[in-house]
């Protein structure tokens, strides 16, 4: 159980998403999650073993250590990941629902579905339209939200994205200003840099998926729109009364089969 | 054997929950599982190597950490992971009951063996209710092993073989810190979750209750359940069916009020396959 897991997860929402939304789903894995695991975790790895205080005293260097790092970097990026990840189960759950909708409909014998068996339903992929929309575009709003979050917090707490190679420390019990030396800057400094160009990418790849949602949604309403005006306006409300009436019918055909009380 | 034994555990259990418990089990994976392995855990992994006392006597670190450690706090998370999860395994173990006595017995004893009511309706409100407990019980443990969810950074210990009162330094505070709060806010959001599936399902099935013997009284007794005028067959109708009468009354009287709204009437009596304007 690890971030394979949240792989699988997250791949069944990416039959339901945009194209962007795939692109940024690889993203994603490629970029930051299998740079974090396969190289940021060991850049990392020593860092406190590594942390040198120019002191002897006891304690002074956990002190200072505690002091510049109170939430390491990779533990940040690991949180952010989890995060931006998250919205995206909003959606796989919305699909869930609507499948199991389905699948209720198609047990009951419902003449509308038009289904031939679970197996369809199970592998079908829903448009992006209705209450769907609306789902996917809150998760792409939260990410967008979330990632902002993260890496604001990461640039209020280390004071920019540079990694300095030396510290100046005078917390107790350190016993006056003592010099602390970081391991690694240079190389926490160029992932640390890279992990924000890739955060940067991805908060693009989101504002773009959402204003293709919307452009879609505008379109589809203006569409809409547009077509009644071509029929005649009674025509239509009578045909769509008769259909009804139709509807009707044959429902409550049915039900008087099945066991129906008049009372 | 690891965590992905627990994962594989839960994800069998998500077939036979109500759409909460799945969101819970989404919760856990993910805020809670996933962040102990890929984060917690190493926060924690060198806590006994990196706690320093100010002192050279051997065996004074040893002795002062196990004062103030008795089980770390990564164990602790671990151990409540664990419990947390475990109540889910009384209802899978009820469902596989249930089928193997269909299969025992040959024949179609519930309507799916999956479905929550009766005897799994109650196992899966204990199971809640463990749940609930379990949660409850490791927050309240957490808080006073270790006095609040705070960890200090420093600690001040005389026990023996320390000579005198010597200061003991952990290491990275705040950000075991930091990761505690978390704990505590996924379990009660954990908790939350649980308590209100709980009320969800005693509401649903009150509620369920109360019209089968709405219905029934008001259809009569028991001993009524002969031959049905209502379907026309030879079908005596049960307890079982009125719930499925009353979903058919409801229908009818929205059917009714479409008809209304389009201008019509019904001209037969019993069902309306014919109209008037």
């Amino acid at each position: 159980m690890d971030w394979g897991a949240l792989h699988t997860i997250l791949g069944g929402v990416n039959k339901h998403s945009t194209s962007i939304g795939k692109i940024w789903l690889t993203v994603l894995f490629i970029f930051r999650i299998m740079i974090l695991v396969v190289a940021a975790e060991r850049v990392w790895g020593d860092e406190q073993d590594d942390f040198i205080c120019n002191t002897l005293q006891p304690g002074c260097k956990n002190v200072c250590y505690d002091h510049f790092f109170p939430i390491s970097h990779i533990r940040l990026w690991a949180l952010q990941l989890i995060f931006v990840s998250t919205p995206a189960l909003l959606v796989a759950m919305h699909v869930a629902y609507r499948r199991h909708e389905k699948k209720r409909q198609f047990r009951k014998g419902d003449q509308k579905c038009e289904y031939k068996d679970i197996e369809e339903i199970r592998k079908q992929r829903f448009r992006i339209e209705g209450s769907l929309w609306w789902t996917y575009t809150s998760s792409i709003f939260f990410r967008l939200v979330f990632e902002a979050v993260f890496m604001y917090a990461f640039y209020f707490m280390y004071d920019g994205f540079r990694m300095p190679r030396l510290m100046k420390c005078n917390a107790w019990p350190c016993p006056n200003t003592v010099d602390c030396f970081v391991s690694r800057p240079t190389e926490k400094t160029v992932f640390t840099i890279f992990m924000i160009a890739v955060s940067s990418i991805c908060i693009l790849l989101n504002v773009a998926e959402l204003c293709y949602l919307l452009t879609k949604f505008f379109l589809r309403r203006s569409k809409k729109a547009g077509n009644p005006k071509h029929h005649p306006n009674h025509e239509n409300k009578e045909e769509t009364k008769q259909n009804e009436m139709n509807e009707l019918i044959s429902d409550s055909c049915q039900n008087t089969v099945i066991g129906f009380s008049s009372s | 054997m690891s965590w992905g034994f627990l994962h594989h555990l839960l994800n069998g259990m998500n077939k036979y929950s109500t759409g909460i418990g799945r969101i819970w089990v989404a919760v856990v994976f993910i805020f809670r599982l996933l962040v102990y392995i890929v984060a917690a855990e190493n926060i924690w992994k060198y806590e006994h190597d990196e706690f320093e006392c100010n002192i050279k006597q051997p065996g004074c670190e040893n002795v002062c950490f196990d004062h103030f450690f008795p089980v770390s706090h990564i164990r602790l998370w671990a151990l409540q992971l664990i419990m947390v999860s475990t109540p889910s395994l009384l209802v899978v173990f009820h469902v596989a009951y249930r089928e193997n006595r269909e299969k025992r017995q040959n024949q179609k004893l519930y309507k799916s063996p999956g479905e929550i009511d009766g005897g799994l309706l109650c196992t899966y409100l204990i199971s809640l209710i463990l749940k609930t407990g379990f949660e409850i019980v490791f927050l309240i443990l957490f808080y006073k092993l270790y006095n609040g969810f705070k960890v200090p950074s420093l600690v001040k210990c005389d026990i023996r073989p320390c000579p005198n009162t010597v200061d003991c330094y952990i290491s990275k505070p705040t950000e075991k810190m930091i990761f505690l709060y978390f704990l505590v806010v996924t379990s009660c959001l954990g908790i939350v979750l649980n308590l209100s599936e709980l009320s969800y399902l005693i509401f649903k099935y009150s509620i369920k209750c109360y019209l089968k013997r709405y219905i029934k009284k008001d259809q009569g007794s028991e001993g009524d359940c002969h031959k049905s005028e209502i379907t026309g067959h030879n079908r005596p109708l049960c307890v079982e069916y009125y719930a499925e009468l009353l979903w058919y009354k409801q229908k009818e009287a929205l059917y009714m009020q479409s008809w209304r709204n389009l201008g019509l009437r019904c001209r037969t009596v019993r069902g309306c396959t014919a109209f008037v304007r």
